[in-house]
């Protein structure tokens, strides 16, 4: 029991560092609420979704950036895309970061988009890292026969 | 939404502005030619000098012509005068030479001698005035002479008394008169005037005159008449010879014209005014001067020449007048033409400044309207600033509330706690401001719009008092409703601003009531019944006179037994209420018919409290925005003052009417009209079944009897029961209530078993102790009852030990505490009568299981190009038990909506490639509209199920800008959410939209 009291509270705090750190909103918390018994997986699946989704909008952007004749209006695009999809999640830094990208892209400056989207790769890994070791968090959680405890 | 919606509004102002000003830049002349008015004021000034001397001048010439004029008729006069004088003098002459001719010629020897004609000219001297002297010479030959001497014994001399030189001919004077008898026996031929006149005289045998000289006596200048006297009788038309031949000798006399003039002159007026002269001007170019003096100053200016003629036709002669001073410059030219230019300059200075004043008046007039043109502005401006604030203010409170309720869940000590629970309260009533602020904003912006949908009146006014039954309670107060049955169960309005002023009057009544009872009443406004049958009513039920007195002290017949600021308010009024609705629930169905024809009801809503009142100064500025009743109000209680102010104006929006009546230390009553739209009827029967969802209806049919003192509290209580289906009597105490229990037909008029009996708390404790039950005991064990009736106590506050008391008094069932609301009554009677199962009317303020009420079974349809964001949706709607579909884009969904589809919505994203949420939407309503025509078509087939299809569309969207909200209804939305879906925001949308279902189906 001990175990689980420990990594319960090594998982709220770590979930409050990453609310702390702006990496997560209170969206996050919102998709936490909406996991109960029907859809055990609901987190996991739709972060897996959004990172699936990022990695091929970052390469789609990043495509589109390297050639001579930068069509902006597809940056822009898949910028809208994936700033959409962060906030559903809740994922505050890579948003912030996308708002900045659209800015660059509306201004069309070239130089601005490629340190944009290299800051964008930068926050999605990292959020990536963070959220894997948290759902690993509440995987061993779940494994030590506890139960997950919800965020305020 | 706020730098688009102030630019454009910003817009709008300088447009108007810009309008105002160009319609006051229609000049008026004066101010037009500004520039130019003293410019006016010059020539002004400049034309009337002009003019003032043309005046002048004019009459001055006036003057003159007028001094000319009378310088000739006097000139005119004097000659003529002059003339008939002289013309008299010479007849005279005439007929002396005539008289000589005869005397002395004819007779022979002569009747004439010196003697004779001396004395006759003396005598007759007056006859001639003019002239000094008569004389006659006789013509003399020289062959003569010498017998001419000697018959007169002396010689003739030349004028210079000297013997004349010899001649051929000579005049000596012979006759003369005394006065000039020195020039006896002169020759008067001897003179060179003299013997031209004389031989001039013979030839014409007229009288001549000589040129003026000076006469020999005085030294006056005199001219001298010759009249030749002829011998004989002469032919009728004698030659000059015959004439020369014929002479016999001459008459001489000399006038004195210089006396004769001054003679003349001083006869006439106006003598002195004028200077005369009188010129012999036979020789045109030396004028010779008979009288007046050559050189005489005078005005030279001006002069009349008059002719005269004295009968000598080789004589000319003139008089010239002049006056003796020059013309006086006149005065009354001088003056009119200088009191002219006065005038008219003084005129032209009166509308110099009149114009100069319109002109500042005008230009003050536009500075007023510039000002305020910008003060509206600046007024709407404060408008819009406020609401923008207070909505930017709004959303991080709204995260500092958050942040403070997450940080009061966790463990913190009590002083944390306590700091912390003060911050949340702090920023509550900051937030309570910020709503009111922007409320009051929105109403003066004219921006606020009211909703109308059907909404159930008594459960709002259920719900704002359980917001206020904790606060009630801890007071003492009692709190109650009462909804008159004629209001209909459903009207058409906006319940969030009807409950949001139910919520002021009440909030400010239980802020300010310490004791007594806060009571809303709502009724239809129309004239109660007579008031006869009002009373018959009360007395059947017990009688309401005996309860006006219960403990001794003075009881009103208020709810709580305190008085209330408005009398008519009390039972008196509050009976025709009850008993109005008695008559019409007899009434005939026609009645109700015709009640429910017309569009519209105006209830009359009062919000009774006996609380401290408003002081009588502050009773007008109550409604004013931040006015309370004085500065210790808001010190004591807390509070802004806008609350009232916002209220009047909600309640004036829905056509309505607000007042109060307050005593100080009795209380207030606040009432006010509201006009409500009635259901249609379909609907209203439609909403109906669902109303009677919310209220379990497993207590139809049940009898209660209510047992109060206080006949508006049974009344209230009954209202309460009558909701659930209840049959109720009420009993004025417990006594009459057990005995309406044990034998039918009691003074109650109950002739039922009733089921349950409530019993007032102050009933039971001024009431015999537990009697009640113990005749109940009685009565069953007597075989009376069959079913002990389950006795329920109502209570405002409650201590445990009167609670222990009332379980052994037999109030074992349950205790409901006040305020009564009809929900709640339902569950305490369903826990009593052990119906079981908790009640769906319990979360009915509890949103998610709300939401999960509304949308559990529906299938909803989301449609996103986002995969991660369709998830999220799904997954939130899930939650709540829909069924849930997606659709990655606006094709895919058209395909899955083709008709007909069971899906009961659509959340519809907006942005998204290929086809946007707008023209998806427009698509689907086409197909919708498409396939409602076609139905139409064979309507004659009977009313389906679904008679017209509308699937309702809400769109998601991340940016909340009114625009796009516009946008979402033009294309055929029915709301939106915003994205990062929010449980309270989609409850809203969802609610709204699927409360409304019904109707928009009818």
């Amino acid at each position: 029991m001990d175990v689980v009291n420990q990594l319960q509270r090594q998982f709220l705090d770590y979930s409050a560092s990453l609310h702390r750190e702006g990496f997560l909103d209170d969206q996050f918390t919102q998709l936490q609420k909406l996991q109960d018994e029907n859809s055990p997986d609901f987190v996991v699946e739709v972060a897996s979704l959004f990172f699936e989704d990022c990695e091929k909008l970052i390469n789609n952007m990043a495509r589109a950036l390297e050639q001579q004749g930068v069509d902006f209006k597809q940056v822009d695009a898949s910028v809208h895309q994936l700033k959409g999809s962060s906030s559903s999640i809740g994922a505050m830094r890579v948003k912030n970061v996308c708002i900045a990208f659209r800015s660059f892209c509306e201004a069309q400056n070239r130089e601005g988009c490629l340190r944009c989207l290299q800051q964008v790769t930068h926050e999605y890994s990292l959020l990536k890292n963070k959220l894997q070791t948290l759902f690993r968090l509440e995987q061993q959680i779940l494994a030590a026969g506890g139960s997950v405890p919800a965020i305020e | 939404m706020g730098p688009k919606l102030k630019q454009s509004y910003h817009h709008s102002v300088t447009v108007k502005v810009n309008e105002q000003m160009g319609t006051k830049r229609g000049y008026t002349f004066i101010q037009a030619n500004r520039a130019w008015l003293p410019k006016f004021l010059l020539l002004w000034v400049m034309v009337m000098a002009f003019l003032s001397t043309w005046i002048y001048k004019k009459m001055d010439a006036d003057n003159k012509v007028r001094r000319k004029e009378v310088l000739s008729s006097m000139c005119d006069q004097r000659a003529r005068m002059l003339q008939d004088q002289f013309s008299v003098s010479v007849n005279h002459v005439h007929a002396l030479a005539i008289l000589v001719s005869t005397f002395h010629y004819y007779k022979d020897p002569s009747a004439i001698d010196q003697e004779t004609f001396a004395e006759y000219t003396a005598r007759t001297a007056f006859e001639r005035p003019l002239l000094s002297g008569v004389a006659y010479a006789e013509r003399v030959k020289h062959s003569e002479r010498e017998k001419f001497e000697r018959q007169h014994g002396w010689t003739i001399k030349t004028m210079k008394r000297e013997p004349s030189p010899i001649r051929d001919e000579y005049a000596p004077v012979i006759f003369s008169q005394e006065t000039v008898s020195y020039i006896e026996s002169l020759d008067m031929m001897s003179g060179e005037e003299d013997r031209e006149n004389i031989l001039r005289a013979r030839a014409t045998g007229k009288a001549v005159l000589t040129s003026p000289f000076r006469l020999l006596g005085s030294h006056h200048l005199g001219v001298v008449l010759t009249f030749p006297v002829y011998k004989s009788k002469l032919p009728p038309k004698p030659s000059v010879e015959e004439r020369i031949e014929a002479t016999a000798g001459y008459l001489g006399g000399a006038f004195d014209v210089e006396s004769l003039v001054e003679n003349l002159l001083g006869q006439l007026a106006g003598n002195q005014a004028i200077l005369v002269n009188v010129y012999d001007i036979t020789n045109s170019s030396d004028h010779l001067i008979m009288y007046g003096h050559q050189n005489q100053d005078g005005d030279l200016a001006l002069l009349h020449e008059s002719k005269l003629d004295f009968g000598d036709p080789f004589r000319k002669h003139q008089m010239i007048c002049r006056y003796h001073q020059k013309a006086p410059t006149s005065w009354t030219a001088l003056t009119t033409a200088f009191l002219f230019f006065v005038i008219c300059l003084l005129v032209g200075y009166i509308l110099y400044g009149a114009a100069i004043h319109i002109v500042k008046v005008e230009d003050d007039f536009h500075e007023m309207q510039e000002l305020m043109v910008r003060a509206e502005a600046a007024d709407v401006a404060k408008s819009q600033f406020l609401a923008t604030v207070s909505h930017e203010i709004r959303t991080p409170m709204n995260g500092i509330l958050g942040m403070l309720a997450l940080l009061l869940d966790t463990d913190l000590s009590s002083t944390q706690r306590d700091y912390a629970q003060t911050a949340q309260v702090c920023g509550k009533a900051l937030i309570t401001l910020i709503n009111e602020v922007l409320d009051r904003a929105k109403i003066e912006a004219g921006k606020l719009e009211l909703e109308t949908v059907p909404f159930d009146l008594r459960s709002i006014l259920d719900d704002v008092l359980s917001l206020f039954s904790e606060k009630s309670r801890n007071k003492g107060l009692e709190l109650a409703v009462f909804v008159s049955d004629k209001v209909p169960e459903m009207v058409m309005g906006d319940p969030g601003r009807f409950r949001q002023i139910i919520t002021n009057l009440v909030g400010n009544s239980v802020k300010f009531t310490e004791r007594g009872h806060i009571f809303v009443k709502v009724h239809v406004a129309e004239n109660p019944k007579p008031k006869d049958d009002a009373k018959a009513e009360i007395r059947l039920n017990g009688g309401s006179d005996e309860g006006a007195l219960i403990s001794g002290s003075r009881q009103f017949n208020t709810l709580s037994g305190y008085e209330a600021a408005d009398e008519r308010n009390s039972w008196d009024s509050f009976q025709h209420l009850v008993t109005a609705e008695a008559l019409r629930n007899d009434a005939s169905e026609k009645m109700t018919v015709a009640g429910e024809a017309s569009r519209s009801v105006t209830l009359m809503v009062s919000v009774e409290d006996t609380g401290i009142g408003i002081p009588l100064i502050a009773q007008d500025r109550v409604f004013t925005p931040f006015m309370q009743a004085d500065s210790s109000t808001s010190r004591n209680y807390g509070g802004t003052g806008i609350g009232l102010s916002i209220t009047k104006c909600l309640v004036e929006l829905m056509g309505g009417h607000i007042s109060f009546i307050s005593r100080p230390q009795v209380g207030s009553t606040f009432s006010f009209t509201t006009v409500f739209g009635r259901c249609k009827k379909a609907s209203h029967s439609d909403t109906k079944k669902s109303n009677a969802e919310d209220l379990p209806s497993g207590f139809r049919g049940l009898k209660a009897i209510v047992v109060d003192g206080k006949p508006v509290r049974a009344a209230v209580t009954r209202y309460h029961l009558k909701r659930l289906g209840m049959l109720v009597e009420v009993a004025n105490n417990v006594k009459i209530a057990a005995s309406a229990c044990g034998k039918n037909g009691s003074s109650c008029g109950s002739k039922i078993q009733p089921d349950i009996v409530l019993v007032e708390k102050d009933s039971w404790l001024s009431g015999e102790d537990g009697c009640l039950s113990l005749r109940m005991l009685d009565l069953k064990q007597n075989g009376h009852v069959f079913k002990l009736p389950k006795m329920i106590l109502l209570a405002t506050n409650i201590t445990n030990a009167e609670l222990e008391k009332a379980k052994a008094a037999g109030f074992a069932d349950t205790t409901i505490m006040k305020p009564l609301r009809a929900s709640m009554v339902a569950a305490c009677l369903q826990q009593v009568l052990g119906t079981g199962k908790s009640l769906p009317g319990k979360g009915i303020l509890n949103g998610s299981s709300v939401l999960g009420s509304l949308l559990c079974g529906k299938r909803i349809l989301v449609v996103d190009d986002n995969m991660v964001n369709r998830r999220v949706a799904a997954g939130a709607l899930k939650k709540f038990g829909a069924a849930v579909e997606c659709a990655e884009s606006g094709k895919a969904a058209l395909k899955l909506l083709q008709l007909p589809h069971s899906f009961d919505a659509c959340f519809m994203d907006i942005q998204m490639p290929e086809m946007d949420g707008f023209e998806a939407t427009r698509r689907i309503r086409m197909l919708e509209s498409q396939a409602n025509e076609q139905m139409n078509g064979d309507t004659n087939k009977g009313s389906g199920k679904k008679d017209k299809w509308h699937l309702p569309i809400l769109a998601m969207t991340a940016d909340v800008i009114l625009a796009t909200y516009d946008e979402c209804l033009k294309c055929g939305m029915d709301g939106y959410v915003s994205k990062p879906f929010e449980e309270e925001n989609l409850y809203q949308a969802v609610a709204k939209f699927f409360k409304t279902k019904p109707i928009s189906d009818s």
